[in-house]
């Protein structure tokens, strides 16, 4: 799922500042999952919101309304009627939903999240990094452990030299990725696979190459 | 004959070499390049010069390492993978060897985040075995990363790091190896406290006749205080300082002194070891300590640098 987190209240604040009638638009997918922008967070953020205007002195008119997936146009424009009540929108989507809202739309749509990264649960309220959209996947070679994402440095053949005690240099915190591809390659007896150099990664696939579009003709309409 | 350097020839000799470590400075002045020289010169045969160490902004390791040159001793010049790319580093080396300088140890580099500009974006499009591999068919193959042809390759020799200190431990000797494989001519190891395990990892690297495919040179450090040795414990991943080398520091009247004396004694044991080709003293911001240890580890004199051999060059 796309991993993200919502914004300090005060930023939030400041960006809706001008507007007296607001729309707040949750994303009931990935962000519900990782309980940044779902219908429950949305509702939470339209209180404080209205809550804080009316401690200001300056009154706002809050709409609340959750959609299944703000990356498809196809639920956006079913809730066309509300964007025609409000000055602008704030989006609790990642920035793909915020970005697909404000094309169709005449008025501000504003982020109410930072978008952080594609991850997986790792503990219930924990979510962890697992891949960068590199285009090109090397899980195959280093036992089914991202280097790319989960590699402060990316390195693709081997760990550097601050990898201690299983834990990543950078952050105590953080596991070595290297460490697990080690670790899971020895157990599944492929450990001489690392042996082999690979060689300087092709970054065209990945952002590097400019922003990416995929299409499948077989599928249009 | 690869480069022709004069670290290269002594190797080639057999000689127990010495290389050194500076730190280029965080401004613009040559002098202090031109003073640590006077420090390290007929002391070492060879000093690295660092590239943005600890990823704090720095002169460049290139224009330093040139300065070097011009002031009478050779450099080796680290270059890192954090602040380039393939097409910087390819120019770096080009421009490095066009100026003089024959010795290049290519590594990953420090995270930012250890650095003065932790905001930074890091760049590791190349890690440092593909760096290797890099220059490796720049010279011999005379070729880019890319495949395209160069007219005159830069004839430098090549130098790659191991740390035995960090983990996986039975990694870091194939990690090496991967090095060597690159086309790594020496490899320098980060500083040996714990002689145990850097004699665990000699055995390793002997058992895979990893010393007979490159020079392996043996880091020391020494250290000016306890405060200093138990901060690198604690505070600096994949160094590991052995309690009693902890415990006589504390227990010394004179910090220096103790420092110095302990890497002395760790260097002759050092020289004993199969397959050790040489020692890389890094004294960090001391470099004035170092003429006092060559002296007592029984290093001196250095052999004399001679001409280098002329190398025919064509093209453009």
């Amino acid at each position: 799922m796309i991993v993200a987190e919502q914004k300090p209240i005060e930023e939030v604040l400041k960006s809706i500042e001008p507007f007296d009638k607001i729309l707040v638009l949750g994303c009931n997918t990935c962000v519900a999952v990782c309980m940044a922008g779902g219908e429950k967070e949305a509702g939470i953020l339209a209180s404080m919101i209205r809550l804080a205007r009316e401690k200001a002195g300056k009154l706002v008119d809050v709409l609340e309304k959750t959609v299944e997936r703000q990356c498809d146009d196809e639920f956006l424009l079913a809730e066309k009627e509300l964007y025609d009540k409000v000055e602008a929108v704030l989006s609790t989507a990642c920035g793909v939903g915020v970005q697909q809202l404000s094309a169709l739309l005449q008025i501000p749509v504003l982020p109410a999240l930072n978008t952080k990264f594609m991850g997986g649960t790792k503990d219930h309220g924990t979510w962890s990094e697992r891949c960068s959209g590199c285009g090109d996947c090397v899980l195959e070679l280093t036992g089914g452990i991202c280097p790319v994402s989960r590699c402060a440095k990316t390195l693709l053949n081997g760990p550097c030299g601050g990898s201690a005690d299983g834990k990543c240099e950078v952050n105590p915190d953080t596991d070595c990725a290297w460490q697990l591809i080690i670790d899971r390659m020895t157990a599944l007896e492929r450990l001489d696979k690392l042996l082999e150099i690979q060689p300087a990664k092709n970054w065209k696939t990945a952002r590097d190459g400019g922003p990416r579009t995929q299409t499948r003709e077989d599928v249009k309409l | 004959m690869k480069s022709g350097s004069h670290l290269e020839r002594l190797l080639d000799k057999g000689t127990f070499v010495v290389t050194g470590e500076l730190g280029p400075p965080k401004s613009v002045n040559r002098e202090v390049i031109e003073r640590k020289v006077g420090y390290l010169k007929g002391m070492v045969d060879a000093v690295n010069i660092t590239d943005n160490q600890t990823a704090i902004a720095r002169m460049s390791s290139v224009a330093a390492g040139v300065i070097c040159v011009q002031t009478g001793l050779e450099p080796i010049v680290q270059m890192v993978c954090r602040d380039k790319n393939r097409l910087a580093l390819q120019s770096d080396v080009m421009g490095a060897y066009a100026l003089g300088i024959r010795n290049i140890l290519c590594l990953t580099g420090d995270h930012q985040c250890f650095g003065n500009h932790p905001e930074c974006k890091n760049v590791f499009d190349l890690d440092a075995v593909q760096f290797v591999q890099m220059v490796k068919t720049m010279r011999d193959e005379k070729k880019f990363q890319s495949g395209e042809e160069m007219k005159m390759e830069p004839r430098v020799f090549i130098g790659a790091a191991a740390n035995p200190f960090a983990d996986p431990f039975e990694f870091r000797v194939i990690r090496m190896e991967k090095k060597i494989n690159a086309g790594a001519d020496f490899i320098q190891t980060q500083p040996v406290f714990d002689l145990e395990r850097f004699e665990r990892f000699m055995e390793l690297a002997r058992k895979r006749n990893l010393h007979k495919r490159a020079y392996i040179l043996a880091g020391v450090m020494p250290v000016k205080s306890v405060r200093a040795l138990t901060y690198m414990r604690d505070s600096v991943p994949g160094v590991i300082i052995p309690e009693d080398a902890v415990e006589r520091m504390g227990a010394a009247a004179d910090g220096k002194e103790e420092g110095k004396q302990m890497c002395i004694e760790m260097i002759k044991k050092l020289k004993d070891i199969e397959g050790v080709a040489g020692i890389h003293i890094m004294a960090v911001e001391w470099e004035q300590a170092i003429p006092e240890i060559v002296e007592k580890a029984c290093l001196l004199p250095r052999p004399p640098v001679e001409a280098p051999p002329e190398l025919v060059e064509t093209g453009d």
